[in-house]
């Protein structure tokens, strides 16, 4: 029995197309994923993302506990901002990619992958029960309490406001929402209720994430579709939200991330303080920043009319002594750039942009060629 | 429900045949291609192969899918629709008009009665 958030109904009656995604019974569309895609692009979209877990870390110890678990610099975040992060093993394999908020001093919330929610949760259990401080954190599971939509596009600044009112009660204080500046968190008051709203997304455009409880959401997709409506908001499922983070190179875990990938062979190397002190994961880290990588991820575009690139392809080296070298991690055709796009690993001397790779499609090579991230750039 | 027009005949597996003479032209129905959406390549056999009813002949691939096309006929390939391969929307579009996917010269016409009826085919996709 899958498992459904409390925007199923919503979904149904909009005559979603559901499909399972990680045991969730999610939309991969309503009407066309390159409309929802365009959508988001030139107007607005919103995406039900209830699926995606939430964690509670607390207590005096709680920014100790999470610069030592997390990549990032977890004690320059002020009350009210957030950061995205990775939580890596002891051999700096990736456990997960997400973001950390601090809502205040002593108070963080981590939003993590559905598919990560228990591997995380255990983990952060098993480091908090070892850890120094342990008597002053506490590690909570909150992701059954919480659904999330995601609204995102170039509209979105301009009808939010009216849906969600200022000024902010908690975390940063905001006269509107739309005072929030990227990455920063508040709460605000819904129909009686809290939300924390977050200037965050997965999809390279302007837009919030607004977390909250289950009845408090449903009404919240509503409102943002009703009030959207003369800026083009349209319903968006997880198709479009494929296509539209792989054209930035956004990771999705499972794919360019997971245990057997380190955030500097992912291009992450940005996310990772090295020089904050001790960390998880932090020697294998420190001697790929000095030494190098065996692999490294790179962005490719199909250069000849082909069939999109998908994961799993083999990715060959191109020229009369042609090898497979590596394969692709996501792939598709980009409705943006109407051409086939993707990401995937490759040994660091076939990374550098322009080199002239093939991509394996059906057992035919279709020529490709690595460019440099992100794919798709806003037109100034 | 999915347009099924009356003149075709069509294969379980959604492929439907207009027959002129001995001519027969192959394309993917309105159920099909609304089951796809987006259809974003298409990649049909080369002129003069010869294919035998059920073979794999060409791929039409979506956002999300890569899905094969079979021969309802046996037959060789004598003219393939280039403008569904420059504009693979065009299928979703007029799946049974210009997004015809390619022409086959009728090597045993005995096959199409084989087919499915208009009828017998919309029953199959109204259970679906």
């Amino acid at each position: 029995m899958l498992k459904r958030t409390g925007l199923f109904e919503a979904h149904r009656q909009l005559s979603a197309r559901l499909i399972d995604f990680g045991g969730w019974e999610m939309p991969v569309q309503y009407t066309s994923i390159v409309e929802e895609h365009l959508a988001v692009r030139n107007a607005a979209g919103v995406f039900d993302i209830s699926h995606m877990g939430e964690i509670t870390v607390s207590g005096a110890a709680a920014v100790e506990f999470l610069d030592f678990v997390l990549t990032n610099n977890t004690r320059k975040l002020e009350p009210g901002w957030g950061q995205y992060t990775l939580l890596c093993n002891e051999r700096s394999g990736t456990i997960d990619d997400l973001y950390a908020y601090r809502l205040s001093g002593d108070v963080f919330l981590l939003v993590v992958n559905a598919s990560r929610v228990a591997a995380d949760v255990a983990w952060l259990h098993e480091q908090a029960a070892r850890f120094p401080g342990r008597s002053e954190l506490k590690v909570s599971d909150a992701s059954h309490n919480y659904d999330a939509v995601a609204v995102q596009g170039p509209r979105v600044a301009a009808f939010i406001d009216q849906c969600i009112a200022g000024p902010s009660d908690m975390a940063a204080r905001v006269a509107k929402v739309t005072d929030l500046k990227k990455n920063q968190i508040a709460g605000f008051r819904f129909a009686g209720a809290n939300v924390l709203v977050s200037r965050t997304g997965y999809t390279g455009e302007d837009g919030f994430e607004i977390v909250g409880r289950g009845d408090t959401i449903t009404q919240v997709w509503q409102h943002l579709l009703d009030r959207g409506q003369s800026s083009g908001i349209k319903p968006c499922g997880l198709g479009a939200r494929d296509t539209l983070r792989t054209e930035v190179c956004y990771p999705l875990y499972g794919h360019e991330l997971d245990e057997t990938a380190t955030p500097i062979e992912a291009g992450l190397g940005f996310f990772v303080a090295l020089d904050k002190g001790e960390f998880i994961g932090r020697s294998v880290l420190a001697e790929q920043k000095a030494k190098g990588v065996r692999k490294r991820l790179v962005a490719f575009k199909m250069t000849g009319r082909s069939a999109p690139p998908r994961p799993h392809y083999p990715i060959w080296s191109s020229g009369s002594d042609a090898h497979p070298m590596g394969i692709v991690t996501s792939g598709t055709q980009s409705p943006s750039l109407v051409m086939g796009i993707g990401m995937g690993y490759l040994p660091p001397e076939l990374a550098k942009p322009g080199t002239e790779i093939g991509i394996e499609i059906r057992g035919k090579q279709s020529p490709a060629v690595v460019v440099a991230k992100p794919i798709y750039r806003k037109p100034v | 429900m999915a347009n099924v027009p009356t003149d075709l005949k069509y294969a379980k597996s959604h492929e439907w045949v207009r027959v002129t003479g001995d001519l027969a032209t192959i394309g993917i129905t309105d159920h099909a291609q609304h089951e796809l959406t987006d259809i974003v390549f298409v990649e049909l056999p080369q002129v003069g192969r010869k294919v035998k009813a059920g073979d794999a002949c060409a791929v039409v691939e979506s956002v999300k899918t890569a899905s094969d096309v079979y021969a309802p006929v046996s037959g060789d390939v004598v003219e393939a629709n280039k403008a569904a391969v420059d504009d693979p929307a065009l299928v979703n579009r007029e799946p049974f008009g210009g997004g015809w996917f390619f022409k086959v010269k009728l090597a045993n016409p005995a096959e199409l009665d084989a087919l499915l009826t208009p009828a017998q085919y919309a029953a199959q996709i109204s259970v679906a």
